[in-house]
């Protein structure tokens, strides 16, 4: 049901970015609803980041960039759960509105590609060669196994008997 | 200016980046994703790789005090903008769904690419802006 609806919005989204002339429809009220969602959530998860930031800098200091790594691991863990949570069949039904507010919105708007290449390369330019290593390698680490442990207990959750959530 | 108002001044200009930002995210990958094909998440790595060229831009013009060296313009354009245009957590989840399909040439494909051109555009971007302000 959930993956019916979803690919019946993104044919309406889809037709409405092709079609040339500004016809005011269900596809145009759809698609302005989802980026109302994805701007909303996105404002949410980047203004979250930053607090996350902040608090790191006051606790831990400038020394290693733990903030962005604590909100990309958490993120991706997020929207992994999430993801195994809304899948057909799974304990929440949600549209593609709820979905693209909590996936492409927060969870996309709370990490960040661009901030740990920054910071990646920041490290290389002080010459902190073993430090931008330890970077990498320990935001791969943490980013796959949170997506695969939060879509692991997503599913766990999708298959426990009981009342809907 | 008291730090409660200077730091709620701060939020307010990442917030409305972060909304932009998200929103461009959405629209760039949905864009090339409709245009290239879903199987590989190209739509991902375009706004990953583009937004780290960017970042790289904007820290070599904050760095050289010729735009962007103020917190709020920083925080609107970096901290915001390029970061909610950025993701990791979608980035993640294509990455998963590649390896759980059993494509594993394709995820570590998706991983080493991504990597290697967002460290490259970041070196490209700021080398770009940092020779501009020197030449100049």
């Amino acid at each position: 049901m959930d993956s019916a609806e979803h690919s019946r919005s993104n044919a309406t989204v889809g037709k409405a970015a092709k079609s040339r002339r500004w016809a005011p429809g269900r596809a145009a009220r759809n698609s302005v609803v989802l980026y109302a969602a994805v701007g909303l959530g996105s404002m949410a998860g980047g203004v979250t980041r930053a607090l996350v930031s902040i608090a790191s800098l006051e606790l831990l200091g400038p020394a290693f960039p733990w903030g962005t790594l604590a909100a990309n691991l958490a993120g991706s863990f997020l929207i992994g759960l999430y993801a195994a949570l809304t899948e057909p069949g799974g304990r929440i039904f949600a549209g593609s509105a709820q979905r693209q507010f909590v996936m492409a919105g927060f969870c996309g708007g709370f990490t960040t590609f661009s901030l740990f290449s920054l910071e990646t390369f920041q490290l290389i330019l002080e010459d902190r060669w073993p430090t931008a290593v330890f970077y990498v390698a320990a935001s791969l680490l943490a980013w796959f196994a949170a997506v695969w442990l939060g879509h692991v207990w997503g599913w766990r959750i999708n298959r426990l008997r009981g009342k809907d959530i | 200016m008291a730090v409660g108002t200077e730091l709620l001044l701060g939020l307010i200009w990442i917030a409305v980046g972060s909304a932009l930002g998200g929103m461009a995210r959405f629209f760039v990958s949905g864009l090339v994703g409709r245009r290239i094909g879903e199987t590989f998440p190209w739509g991902t790595m375009a706004v990953n790789v583009s937004g780290a060229f960017a970042i790289g831009a904007a820290a070599a013009a904050a760095t050289g005090g010729v735009v962007l060296h103020e917190p709020g313009a920083w925080g609107l354009a970096a901290t915001g903008f390029l970061g909610c245009y950025t993701t990791v957590s979608s980035f993640s989840l294509q990455t998963l769904a590649l390896a759980r399909d059993g494509d594993w040439l394709l995820a570590s494909l998706n991983v080493t690419l991504s990597l290697v051109l967002g460290l490259c555009a970041v070196a490209l971007g700021f080398a770009a802006i940092a020779a501009m302000i020197h030449g100049a």
